[in-house]
């Protein structure tokens, strides 16, 4: 079976591959683009912990596949720091420990962005709920709540 | 594995209709990435919709909805328009899964994967839904409930895909509400999920409703005995309890590590005669 040539944009930067047709986008990123901030979890949908955005739309990277993400916009934890100067949330999340083992990280930062950008002023309800399908094992989840709060507040001070 | 995205519903059926083997439909994927990863499914084919302009719209149409196959539940959710008329079916979609799956689930997906616990196909059932079928013979529409035929099981010929859902048009105060319970607050699969719809007349009586039980049974089942209770009626204490008993009455759903038969039965009941009561609300009705 030949491969499948996709024309995407990752971060900003137009980006080239080829992928096995069932191959996933989780797969794509980190096997082939070397992008292993995007973590295999579940594998399912259930734990977040390879969340990414595509056309500014927050999804499971291992619920979708390579091939669908042709002339696709797909954003992921790597573009989140502009080279050294690390993005709010990123700040907050290391100033309250809000976490530990760090697997499911990138996949909270991305999906906590996403809920700033569709709602700079999110309750702590709304940060719960959007940030459901994000399993965290170590922290309990109050200081992921916390840094996503601050960041929040910082982010809207700043605009 | 093949990959196909056409750009055409007529392609689509081509392909389909064509494909050598195992062929899977791919809209939002949250069912058949995980059934493929799990091993469940291995395809020949997986024929990705999204490319397919019309099956990514939401259009009004002879005073009702128009849902393309490959239109995401969060997509519903933003259509203000959408919500305004049926709600209820909208707070369904919303509950399937977490904010990333949103991003991606159809109901369209949610009707053929036949899941009994399915969380929109009650609401839609109420809502008298038709499903608009594709296939080699050409399109045709029928109710969405007859659609499922058991879990994972649906009536659909080969060849044939659900190319849209059509939401009817809606008389004067009428208002529809789903609800489901499950033992956490977000991320689970329904115990029990009802979906009631119903229009009231001028003096505030019922006048027609409509009410769907989900995971009480091999499919999402009608209870027209629960919308004969209500009919007829401004829908109070009395009339709603007689609907609360024809759930639970109708139900017939299995143990499982969810909930038990027992508890299955009881809880048909209570969420039945709370969706009819915020059912009621949204068509204008006193409290």
């Amino acid at each position: 079976m030949s491969m499948i040539h996709v024309t995407t944009t990752i971060n900003g930067v137009a980006q080239e591959y080829l992928c096995e047709a069932d191959e996933t986008l989780l797969d794509v990123l980190r096997d082939r683009l070397g992008m292993t901030g995007s973590k295999e979890g579940c594998g399912t949908g259930d734990c977040g912990a390879c969340s990414v955005t595509v056309d500014d739309r927050l999804v499971c990277s291992c619920l979708m596949l390579g091939a669908e993400a042709e002339g696709r916009k797909v954003e992921t934890i790597e573009g989140m720091a502009e080279g050294e100067t690390l993005h709010p949330l990123q700040r907050k999340f290391i100033e309250h420990a809000a976490l530990q083992c760090g697997i499911c990280t990138p996949g909270i930062l991305v999906a906590a962005k996403s809920l700033l950008e569709h709602n700079p002023n999110p309750t702590e309800e709304e940060a719960r709920y959007w940030l459901a399908g994000n399993l965290c094992r170590c922290t309990g989840y109050d200081k992921i709540i916390r840094a996503v709060m601050a960041a929040a507040e910082e982010m809207r001070e700043a605009s | 594995m093949n990959y196909q995205a056409p750009t055409s519903l007529d392609a689509a059926v081509d392909i389909l209709a064509g494909a050598k083997g195992d062929c899977r439909i791919l809209a939002g994927g949250t069912d058949l990435l995980v059934r493929m990863h799990s091993d469940m499914a291995e395809p020949d084919t997986v024929l990705d919709i999204k490319r397919i302009d019309s099956l990514r719209a939401i259009s009004q149409e002879d005073g009702g909805w128009r849902i393309g196959a490959a239109v995401s539940a969060a997509e519903m959710g933003e259509n203000a328009d959408l919500v305004a008329d049926w709600p209820g079916v909208v707070e369904a979609a919303n509950l399937i899964g977490s904010t990333q799956i949103q991003g991606r689930c159809t109901i369209a997906g949610n009707l053929c994967n036949a899941s009994p616990a399915a969380d929109s196909v009650p609401a839609l059932v109420a809502a008298e839904a038709k499903a608009r079928i594709a296939g080699p013979d050409g399109i045709r529409d029928i109710p969405v409930e007859d659609v499922p035929e058991g879990p994972g099981k649906t009536s659909l010929k080969p060849g044939e895909l659900v190319a849209s859902i059509f939401l009817p048009s809606r008389p004067e105060r009428s208002g529809d509400a789903y609800l489901r319970f499950i033992p956490r607050t977000e991320m689970d699969i329904a115990v029990v999920g009802c979906g009631v719809s119903l229009t009231l007349d001028a003096s505030g009586n019922c006048v027609a409703a409509r009410v769907a039980l989900g995971a009480v049974a091999p499919t999402v089942i009608v209870v027209p005995e629960a919308a004969e209770a209500l009919v007829g009626t401004s829908v109070d204490e009395d009339a709603l309890t007689k609907m609360a008993a024809a759930c639970s009455e109708a139900a017939k759903p299995i143990d499982d590590k969810r909930g038990t038969a027992e508890y299955r039965v009881h809880m048909a009941g209570v969420l039945a005669r709370r969706a009819a009561v915020i059912a009621k609300k949204r068509a204008g009705g006193a409290a």
